[in-house]
């Protein structure tokens, strides 16, 4: 029986508190992504919070661990391709982007202002590190498509990720995509469901229930996992299990929960599209503060 | 030369510019045979997609591949593709995506397959939308020269073409100008002008020439650039004459007609303006006969002409 050598012990230690401290600091961004996300919603008195706060983890992980991007050179051709396909979620985006630098942070505070190019959903051609016009819902899975087998034919130098709403998954284009995907082999395509189980005028299970999910992916030839959307160790597990399946497109079903981190936000429909007022948005605030990492 | 349908035209060219330009990719819903995309595809098998039947998902797929550099043509009959119209307005026009929409099978002249099959509505869809540039070539050379333009130039393109055999209306040395109207015949002494576009326009100048042997003179326009219109050519013909004449296969509501209506209604100058389109549903028959029902063959386009001076 082969002993593990001390050095291999040490690396394997080093590896892991490499991995604990890459976990906790994203769990500081992600954070001080929903501190900024109450932050602009409540200076812009309107937007969508519930649906932000149930997709910081998954954007925080990309943009901040996953994506080869440069915040300096937004149009990089080479840059890895995220796109929003739930578009009323981009409050959430816009702070990531921020964060990461492509634009100055207190820039947040002008959304949905009049003129402002922090527009309600994201508009092609305005914020830096926006790829493509969503809010439509069940298009940027498509899109999201098309980028894949554009990099496919070019061999293949950069991946591409889109994050879809469950709401967004009862749209038809988003099942024509689900379809096509497969045949063109496309495993360079990752994409997050935010579950968070609610949209406007019920529970997914009232309005119209999906399940069972995984299950209708797995029938259409996707390699799909399904985590824990708020776990970021999962997150990040699901992205690196993605590279041993070959042929296929990812889907990564994340459990969520809409509002996420303000305890009066969670899993009410009422926030998927109200804003805090001035109190709330200061109660929001200290809640999310006071997580601990 | 022998007529061609513009669809075979387009077919021809794309496959032609294909071999010079490696951007270019082309899309198919299935109706390759139809869209004569069978050259392209069988040159360039991996800048070929077929996308089966999902229109919607075919658009926006092309918006992203546009997205990540190529030049995408994405195909169909012109009322499945534009009717798709949400992924359109979001995905290609929003989006700010070089794709480029082809439609075939526009009109009544799609004749047997009858009016699901035919696109009548599509022109009227698309102009409400900022950024798209709207292209209905009249023949051969012309149809050419729209897709080399649209291959070349950056933004939404839509190519909206025919079904049937049209003949040629130009000679090889066809001067395309995009977005400028093409004076095809304009006598000193005109009592109208008539504008057309696409399929009709062979018709509508044969029954010019044959009208001034009886002593009728009219100017004949044909709009390849639907949208942006050559305002500036549309209100000209408008102070000449007083009295326009807009032919098209195509919905009379919203189509070209409705596009020069607004230019001269906008401008005061007092016009007497017929939209000649189609006004009710298409149906089956030959494309002969029903462009003879609908108003669009030589001898009736010389009776709307010559009802429309005596009012």
């Amino acid at each position: 029986m082969q002993q593990i050598s001390k050095e291999m012990k040490a690396s394997q230690s080093a590896a892991m508190s490499l991995h604990t401290e890459e976990v906790k600091r994203l769990k500081a961004i992600a954070k001080e992504l929903r501190i900024w996300t109450i932050k602009m919603l409540a200076e812009a008195g309107s937007g969508h919070p519930g649906g932000s706060l149930s997709a910081i983890d998954i954007i925080t992980t990309l943009y901040f661990h996953t994506l080869r991007h440069r915040p300096q050179e937004p149009n990089w051709p080479l840059r890895d391709r995220f796109i929003l396909s739930k578009g009323h979620g981009v409050p959430a985006l816009y702070a990531a982007l921020a964060k990461s630098g492509y634009f100055p942070i207190e820039e947040l505070m002008t959304l949905r202002k009049t003129g402002s190019r922090m527009q309600g959903h994201p508009v092609a051609g305005t914020v830096p590190g926006v790829e493509a016009s969503t809010g439509s819902l069940g298009q940027g899975i498509t899109i999201a498509q098309g980028l894949a087998m554009a990099s496919k034919m070019d061999g293949n130098p950069y991946r591409v990720f889109s994050l879809i709403g469950d709401g967004e998954t009862q749209e038809g284009q988003v099942w024509e995509t689900a379809m096509s995907a497969p045949k063109f082999g496309l495993d360079n395509l990752t994409v997050f469901l935010d579950y968070n189980k609610g949209q406007i005028d019920g529970t997914t299970k009232e309005v119209m229930d999906l399940e069972p999910l995984a299950d209708k992916w797995a029938a259409f030839n996707w390699d799909v996992q399904e985590i824990d959307g708020h776990d970021i160790e999962q997150i990040l597990r699901a992205i690196d299990r993605t590279a041993s399946t070959l042929g296929k497109p990812h889907m990564i079903i994340a459990h969520t929960v809409k509002g996420k981190g303000v305890s009066f936000m969670e899993n009410n429909m009422g926030w998927h599209g109200k804003t805090p007022n001035k109190e709330e948005a200061e109660q929001a605030i200290r809640e999310l503060e006071r997580i601990v990492i | 030369m022998a007529a061609l349908s513009t669809r075979q035209s387009f077919g021809e060219e794309v496959a032609k510019l294909g071999e010079k330009n490696h951007n270019i990719v082309v899309m198919d819903s299935d109706l390759g045979k139809s869209t004569m995309t069978g050259a392209f595809a069988k040159k360039f098998p991996d800048r070929y997609f077929e996308m089966g039947i999902a229109e919607h998902n075919m658009i926006g797929t092309a918006a992203g591949l546009a997205m990540g550099g190529k030049i995408p043509f994405a195909t169909s009959f012109s009322c499945f593709l534009i009717s798709r119209y949400e992924t359109i307005r979001m995905s290609v026009c929003y989006s700010l995506t070089n794709v480029k929409l082809v439609g075939t099978h526009s009109g009544i002249g799609v004749g047997e397959d009858g009016y699901s099959q035919m696109g009548l509505e599509d022109i009227a869809m698309l102009r409400s939308l900022p950024n798209i540039t709207i292209l209905q070539p009249a023949d051969d050379i012309e149809t050419r020269k729209a897709v080399r333009w649209a291959a070349e130039t950056d933004g939404a393109v839509y190519l909206r073409l025919t079904r049937q055999k049209v003949a040629d209306v130009h000679g090889e040395n066809y001067d395309f100008k995009i977005g400028k109207g093409d004076v095809l015949r304009k006598p000193a002494n005109a009592k109208a002008a008539v504008i057309a576009t696409g399929g009709v326009v062979y018709n509508s100048l044969k029954a010019a020439e044959e009208l001034e042997k009886e002593g009728i003179a009219v100017t004949v326009v044909n709009i390849h650039t639907i949208k942006p219109l050559d305002a500036e050519l549309v209100l000209s013909l408008a102070k000449e004459t007083g009295r326009i004449i807009v032919i098209e296969d195509h919905s009379e509501f919203g189509g070209l007609g409705s596009a020069v209506s607004e230019v001269i209604s906008d401008s005061g100058i007092a016009t007497k303006l017929l939209r000649h389109g189609v006004k009710e549903y298409g149906y089956s028959g030959t494309p002969e006969d029903l462009y003879d029902r609908f108003g669009f063959s030589t001898p009736k386009i010389k009776d709307v002409i010559k009802t429309f001076l005596k009012k």
